[in-house]
């Protein structure tokens, strides 16, 4: 039985993101960020964004286009200490950022897309991230309730792809992407390169397909943003 | 902090990671140990991005755009090691498989508590990996200048900036000495070569339990 061919253009995939969306952005620092589909984004020009990304980047890469361009509203992240411009932004009142703890937000993350609302925790009992959540006592001790996070969109970013939108990353470059890549209603994928289906074996799939949507060829060259970083 | 003092306190805290630990060092001065880690010693290092088994920083021009830690450094993955996602890195450390963690401090108190990401009306950049870190690693180490820079301690009785984790510190480094959390209190351990008692004494925040006879210097 044949498999969808999932490839479009990168205007028409991310030409369907509207003003007010909730957007999921992958990577962790440089890797795993899709800088192409960020980039065409901007060009799109969507405005009054909530982002949901590990970090902020760092100034003049990824998340750090849309806050330049004033697309962003809302930023869902865990720390933003390599952007200065964001933490500029959010001191000035001119985006809002909800701080979560990094490994609480990859799991509301994940268990959005596990199909569930939430989850019970004690991470940051005691402590300021705890304020305000709804809590629950189990076995005799107080837990928090982490709801589940979803987006409208989840942009990620592929080492490997399979025409079907199978997706295989590469090193650290995993990070966010397969958890947002479950928990978006709708998932774009750019990947650096893209087989037929059955070239990626099955056991190698980090990422089945049923959990993407769009699928967008990068180019042989990178954009330098993709390269390593001289600090 | 002069560079000695700060190079025998990495060295120093790096004789309590023993073989076959899995460990995760923090940002900044913490990540700064791995140098000391004796190269023959089987220690699985992890990294909150998404890797268990680093290698090592990677040379300069043999740096792969893919491989870097939670601080941003270029890294090796070690044979045997692994990559996975955030859900599984954090299962990691919440599960209790990380049996040690050494963090940075704002500040850190004789109760265990840990104050090291957010200065109100300063310095407010988001909590990171920080908080299930120290809150679950199965033990948790504090790297500190004793004081900070303008000679004020950073060890206090109780801390005044919003914490990362409630009595969450087991051992606290310094450039002058190591100290101990227990239920009773903090205990002087060790002091660093050249630096007395009464000089730790008047650095510290909080009482210091000190052991009887002669203190060991590292």
């Amino acid at each position: 039985m044949p498999l969808l061919d999932k490839s479009t253009d990168l205007a028409e995939a991310i030409g369907r993101i509207g003003d007010g969306a909730r957007i999921m952005i992958g990577g962790f620092g440089v890797p795993g960020t899709p800088f192409t589909l960020i980039a065409e984004l901007v060009r799109h020009g969507p405005k009054n964004l909530t982002i949901i990304k590990n970090d902020a980047n760092e100034p003049g890469m990824g998340v750090d286009w849309l806050l330049g361009a004033g697309m962003v509203s809302r930023l869902i992240t865990s720390h933003v200490g390599l952007n200065g411009n964001a933490v500029r932004m959010m001191n000035a009142g001119e985006i809002e950022v909800e701080f979560v703890a990094q490994g609480i937000l990859a799991e509301r993350i994940r268990t959005a897309g596990a199909g569930l609302k939430g989850f019970v925790s004690d991470i940051g009992i005691g402590t300021l991230l705890a304020e305000g959540k709804q809590r629950v006592e189990m076995d005799g001790a107080t837990y928090l309730i982490e709801p589940a996070l979803e987006a409208d969109f989840a942009l990620v970013h592929a080492a490997r792809a399979d025409t079907f939108g199978n997706l295989a990353y590469a090193a650290t470059a995993r990070n966010f992407n397969p958890l947002m890549a479950m928990a978006a209603n709708c998932t774009i994928a750019e990947a650096e390169v893209i087989v037929g289906t059955g070239g990626i074996d099955p056991d190698m799939v980090h990422t089945p397909a049923p959990f993407v949507d769009h699928l967008v060829a990068l180019p042989e060259k990178l954009m330098e943003v993709y390269g390593v970083v001289h600090r | 902090m002069s560079s000695t003092a700060k190079q025998r306190m990495l060295a120093r805290a790096a004789r309590d990671i023993t073989p076959g630990m899995t460990v995760n060092l923090g940002i900044g001065l913490p990540t700064q140990v791995m140098a000391h880690v004796g190269a023959d010693c089987p220690v699985c290092l992890h990294s909150e991005n998404g890797i268990a088994g680093v290698g090592g920083l990677a040379a300069p021009g043999h740096e792969d755009r893919n491989l870097i830690d939670a601080g941003g450094g270029y890294i090796t993955c070690a044979p045997g090691g692994s990559f996975f996602d955030s859900a599984v890195s954090f299962a990691l450390v919440r599960g209790g498989r990380l049996d040690l963690t050494l963090l940075g401090a704002f500040e850190v108190a004789a109760n265990g508590d840990l104050a090291n990401w957010i200065i109100p009306g300063k310095s407010a950049a988001g909590v990171g990996g920080a908080i299930e870190l120290a809150q679950k690693a199965r033990r948790v180490g504090v790297l500190t200048s004793h004081t900070d820079k303008h000679g004020n301690p950073k060890i206090l009785e109780r801390c005044t900036l919003p914490l990362t984790a409630v009595g969450c510190v087991n051992r606290i480094y310094t450039d002058m000495a190591v100290c101990d959390v227990q239920p009773d209190g903090l205990h002087l351990v060790e002091l660093a070569e050249g630096v007395t008692l009464a000089e730790v004494r008047a650095a510290t925040g909080a009482p210091l339990i000190v052991p009887a006879g002669p203190i060991p210097t590292f």
